[in-house]
């Protein structure tokens, strides 16, 4: 690998050198890297792009990443990468992209990542995005993520995407079992003028399963967002989705909320706000000493992170 | 070290209406005061009388329509919030400020750096210092948010640690006592004492408790805009609890100018 292709990896994985435990590294379309436990095992699919991970029974406190990292102008890739999670586990998967764009052709990752998880499970899934590069090709991410989460499992999501893709379009569809629990958390800024759209949709259908969305995002310059989250409950069930929107310059953010309970014991709620910057906010961090210029970024350092 | 001189303050939202009514409010109107070094002065006075204006006018988050303010010699009145906060002035809000996302150890810490660029780190041991000044025991509240998880009085003690974390020459609160229960009150006034007693530095607090004013070596009392009156505590504080017996100063019927 060379050194743009660390850097990505740095940023999507936080990794400066080979991650401990499984891992599989992907650069410009290829498998550059893999390694596996004796817990977890990595596979090449045969019939189209990606992999499949399977993490056996029982896999207590171990780690998968799985990082993508693009430097070559002009690629376009659909990666399919499944995940089959055992009962009883507690694991961490660490997936992201970054792409470097210095040409003038477009660069897109496409990844569809599914997620069986068994019984009684916790997995922590984190997901990066990062893009960077001064060509006029833009750098385009179109992440999907399907979950189906078993009886008394927990998924925790943390998507993060701060800079420099250009097009995103993301989907995150989930559908819960009985006692169920999924935590999304995402966090997302715009600046120049990209375009983010993300999308939720969450089919509460066991008995007590439970959901929580929440997104904080900062649109700047003349970016534009827009935020679907769609929650069903189909049993008795609590979900909740946060909408919590920065606007700055010329942007423009968008909340779609949809709640749909068919079951009497269904509790639903969303939160949607957007506005700029409070001004009294401003004010106190500047009678601290900071400019107004600091005090904005210290305002929206905080908040996304 | 700090002096307002001819102070006027008009409020300028719906001008045009005022000015079809042919009048606009004055909130202050030709306010003259001067601080010396190492003052603990208290402004009080009813309710509009002008005194949170007051406040934010020397802080520079109003500005006024006329007059000039000094702060030790220097003609401060042009200047931002930014510069007059690194010039040595702090202020604590009425009602604090709440961030998504800013923890309290980050917001002390941004108080404590006031160097150059506002950006130095603070030891863990004294950002448990400020805080337990004020109260709050430092292991359940550093790593909290500034946000809707707080009470009112939780916010108002950490906003005191903040200016206590500054240490400027001059700090200005503003209803300090405002939502904080009786047993931290008892705590404030030991804070207010010992910034008093332990540095030569300034404070103005602005206050309706009689047991603020008592501390104060200074009370003015403000009313529909002007400087009713100011003195030692001694001279002002009897005259002020006389309350219904005299009411000299709280039902002061229209100044003629």
């Amino acid at each position: 690998m060379d050194e743009i292709q660390k850097n990505l990896l740095e940023q999507v994985a936080g990794l400066h050198e080979m991650p401990a435990g499984a891992y599989n590294i992907r650069a410009n379309g290829m498998s550059v890297d893999r390694s596996t436990t004796a817990h977890i095992d990595i596979v090449t699919k045969t019939d189209k792009q990606g992999i499949d991970i399977v993490i056996k029974p029982g896999t207590k406190k171990e780690s998968v990443h799985i990082p993508v990292v693009l430097s070559q102008s002009g690629l376009t890739e659909m990666v399919y990468n499944d995940f089959y999670v055992g009962d009883d586990c507690d694991v961490t998967i660490v997936a992201g992209c970054g792409i470097h764009n210095s040409g003038d052709s477009d660069s897109r990752h496409d990844g569809l990542h599914s997620f069986y998880i068994g019984k009684n499970s916790h997995v922590k899934y984190v997901e990066k995005h990062y893009g960077s590069g001064d060509g006029t090709g833009g750098r385009i991410m179109n992440p999907e993520t399907k979950v189906e989460v078993g009886e008394n499992s927990f998924m925790e999501m943390e998507t993060v995407q701060i800079k420099g893709v250009d097009s995103t379009k993301r989907f995150t569809g989930a559908k819960l079992a009985d006692g169920a629990r999924i935590v999304v958390t995402e966090k997302l800024m715009t600046h120049g003028s990209q375009v983010a759209e993300t999308s939720f949709q969450v089919d509460l259908e066991g008995e007590g399963s439970s959901a929580n969305i929440i997104s904080r995002s900062v649109a700047r310059d003349d970016s534009r967002q827009v935020f679907y989250s769609k929650i069903n409950g189909n049993n008795r069930c609590k979900g909740h989705s946060e909408c919590d929107g920065i606007i700055m310059d010329r942007a423009h953010i968008s909340a779609i909320p949809e709640i749909t309970a068919s079951h009497l014991d269904a509790e639903l709620i969303h939160e949607a706000a957007i506005g700029k910057i409070a001004g009294d906010q401003i004010t106190k961090l500047m009678t601290l000493g900071l400019t107004e210029a600091e005090a904005e970024a210290q305002i929206v350092n905080g908040f996304l992170k | 070290m700090l002096e307002l001189r001819n102070l006027c303050f008009q409020v300028s939202d719906d001008a045009r209406k005022q000015k079809e009514e042919g009048h606009s409010k004055e909130i202050i109107k030709d306010v003259n005061l001067t601080f010396d070094d190492h003052a603990f002065i208290a402004i009080t006075g009813p309710n509009g009388g002008g005194k949170s204006t007051l406040a934010k006018l020397i802080m520079g988050i109003e500005q006024p329509s006329s007059g000039q303010i000094l702060y030790n010699g220097t003609d401060i009145t042009g200047l931002s919030i930014t510069e007059r906060a690194n010039l040595g002035i702090s202020f604590a809000f009425q009602q604090p400020v709440r961030f998504k996302g800013i923890k309290v150890r980050d917001l002390i810490q941004l108080a404590a750096g006031n160097g150059e660029n506002g950006h130095s780190t603070v030891a863990f041991p004294s950002i448990c210092d400020y805080l337990s000044k004020v109260g709050l025991c430092a292991r359940d509240y550093v790593n909290r948010d500034i946000d809707n998880s707080l009470s009112g009085g939780e916010l108002k003690r950490i906003e005191i640690a903040t200016i206590i974390a500054r240490n400027t020459p001059l700090s200005v609160f503003d209803e300090p006592e405002a939502g904080i229960d009786l047993w931290s009150f008892n705590n404030l006034i030991q804070v207010f004492e010992e910034m008093h007693r332990e540095s030569r530095n300034s404070l103005i607090i602005i206050s309706h408790q009689e047991r603020i004013l008592n501390i104060a070596d200074e009370i003015v009392v403000l009313a529909d805009g002007n400087v009713q009156d100011r003195g030692r505590r001694g001279d002002i504080l009897p005259e002020l609890l006389k309350g219904t017996e005299s009411c000299r100063f709280y039902q002061q019927p229209a100044v003629v100018q």
